[in-house]
């Protein structure tokens, strides 16, 4: 574990590119972010402050706010910075580290267990089917949750990189582990 | 009918084959009166969701979208989506495979283990700008039965239609003109608002992080398109879809008013233009209903 930084270069680096990442040093402390956030007018969501907390590697002050949740990845920012620095991207390599160190809440944790049992972050159910078949379609798409083999590439995924012990998941059970015991944080 | 008999793979997602199938039934319906054929990708799972998985675990994010790429690249065709997140996920996966190898090696070698790879021989489009740049205006005018003269529509974009620009390259997401550009084919106007290019407040995990709060957003969202005179939302997206419907019968648990402000997805709106039957558009199965103006 390097300083948050390093770490943010490294984890988003591999799927954007370095050169991506390293935009955040750019990052002049303007505040255009902020102004330009939807998020902002109505939550603790400060974009600016979150950089520069970043940038002097308050970790955990940044893993523990509340509101790290609250950017719902509109891209307003990232199209306005002056300085080009990828600051959505930034945000969800954030928010993986933070994950990676068990900062995610029971509901986010859920939508993990519906992809995993389902391939669908919403499936679909016997009262949907019937909306379908109101408007003339098969009453079940031809999707993963319908073909158990293409389902089991989607697990496959979620084993392979560790998807699945981030997120507590029980395999017998087809559930988060000791849901009770845990309150979204370490 | 040369040019234009194309099929497309159809990329279903989940919210529009699972909750607002109507826009399922509409878009087919219209591509095919153009001659556009789509064919469902068997197998395809979530997109996943860009916002979710992205902000979750992007190395679990990027297989998973590449794996939904390769079932279109065996069926050799381009893809089509009717969802915001599923284009945001499939195209930006699809760009950043085709831009760096090493990434494109370290996630074939996943695909590899149930005998997939990622080739990069298929493109991703979204299903309203297949109806503007490849129908083209003017065929779709000529195709209008019911004109929407009277109807003033509050444009929705979405986030992920426009922007990242570099990954969409549908021009400035400041002063974006396809869906008036489409609206404007029915004859209805599209007055600006003040929060026009506001997020809906769904995505990014928001509406599961703290659903009031995401709710608030839409809700100063529909004020400032009601306040500018408007009848109607005409959106992008399964998922906007689904926080500006349903979302609506939430507020009003939450906040006590009912605002009933009709949405529809582009195609619903488009469909109902061509005389296609609030029935066969799923407008008759959702939260909002629409009113005899629209539905003349
Ligand atoms: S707009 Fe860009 S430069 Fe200005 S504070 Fe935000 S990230 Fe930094
Ligand atoms: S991407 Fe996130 S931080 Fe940036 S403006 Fe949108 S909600 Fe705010």
């Amino acid at each position: 574990m390097g300083t948050l930084y390093e770490d943010i270069v490294a984890h988003g680096g591999e799927v954007f590119g370095e050169e991506h990442m390293e935009t955040l040093r750019e990052c002049v402390q303007c505040g255009k972010c902020t102004g330009s956030c939807p998020s902002g007018r109505n939550t603790a969501l400060r974009t600016r402050k979150l950089f520069q907390m970043a940038l002097v590697d308050l970790r955990e002050e940044i893993f523990n706010a509340p509101e790290l949740w609250f950017c719902s990845t509109c891209y307003t920012c990232y199209e306005r910075c002056p300085k080009g620095v990828k600051t959505t991207d930034i945000i969800r390599t954030i928010r993986n580290l933070a994950a990676k160190e068990g900062h995610m809440s029971v509901p986010h944790r859920m939508i993990g267990v519906y992809v995993l049992k389902t391939g669908h972050a919403v499936p679909i159910g016997a009262d949907q089917m019937k909306l379908r078949e109101a408007v003339g379609l098969e009453s079940q798409p031809p999707t993963t949750q319908k073909y158990k083999e293409q389902l089991e590439q989607v697990q496959t995924i979620f084993r392979t990189t560790g998807y699945d012990a981030m997120i507590d998941f029980d395999w017998d059970a087809m559930n988060l582990k000791g849901m009770e015991k845990k309150g979204g944080k370490k | 009918m040369t040019e234009e008999s194309k099929t497309y793979a159809y990329f279903l997602g989940c919210i529009t084959p699972n909750r607002y199938p109507g826009i399922e039934a509409g878009t087919k319906k219209i591509l095919k009166e153009f001659g556009i054929e789509t064919k469902e990708m068997m197998g395809a799972s979530c997109c996943p969701a860009p916002g979710v998985f992205g902000s979750f675990d992007m190395h679990t994010w990027l297989p998973v979208a590449a794996r939904n790429l390769t079932i279109a690249e065996e069926m050799d065709l381009e893809i089509v989506v009717t969802c915001n997140g599923c284009y945001g996920s499939l195209q930006e996966a699809d760009h950043l495979l085709k831009e760096h190898p090493k990434l494109r090696e370290k996630t074939n070698e996943i695909l590899g283990k149930f005998g997939r790879e990622f080739k990069g021989t298929t493109e991703v489009h979204h299903s309203i700008v297949v109806l503007h740049d490849v129908i083209g205006l003017d065929r779709l005018k000529e195709q209008i039965k019911k004109p929407m003269n009277d109807v003033n529509v509050a444009v929705h974009y979405g986030c992920h239609f426009l922007k990242p620009r570099e990954v969409r390259g549908h021009g400035s997401s400041e002063t974006p003109y396809i869906l008036e550009d489409l609206m404007k084919v029915t004859g209805a106007k599209t007055p600006e608002y003040k929060d026009k290019l506001m997020c809906c407040g769904a995505g990014g995990g928001n509406r599961t992080a703290d659903s009031v709060q995401s709710l608030e957003w839409m809700r100063q969202k529909l004020v400032s398109a009601i306040e500018a005179g408007c009848d109607c939302m005409v959106h992008p997206c399964a998922f906007c879809h689904l926080q500006l419907d349903r979302g609506q019968a939430e507020m009003e648990k939450a906040f006590g008013v009912f605002f009933n402000f009709p949405i529809l997805f582009a195609t619903q709106f488009l469909g109902l233009a061509m005389g296609l039957s609030q029935k066969e558009l799923g407008l008759d199965n959702q939260t909002t209903t629409m009113p005899d103006k629209i539905l003349k």
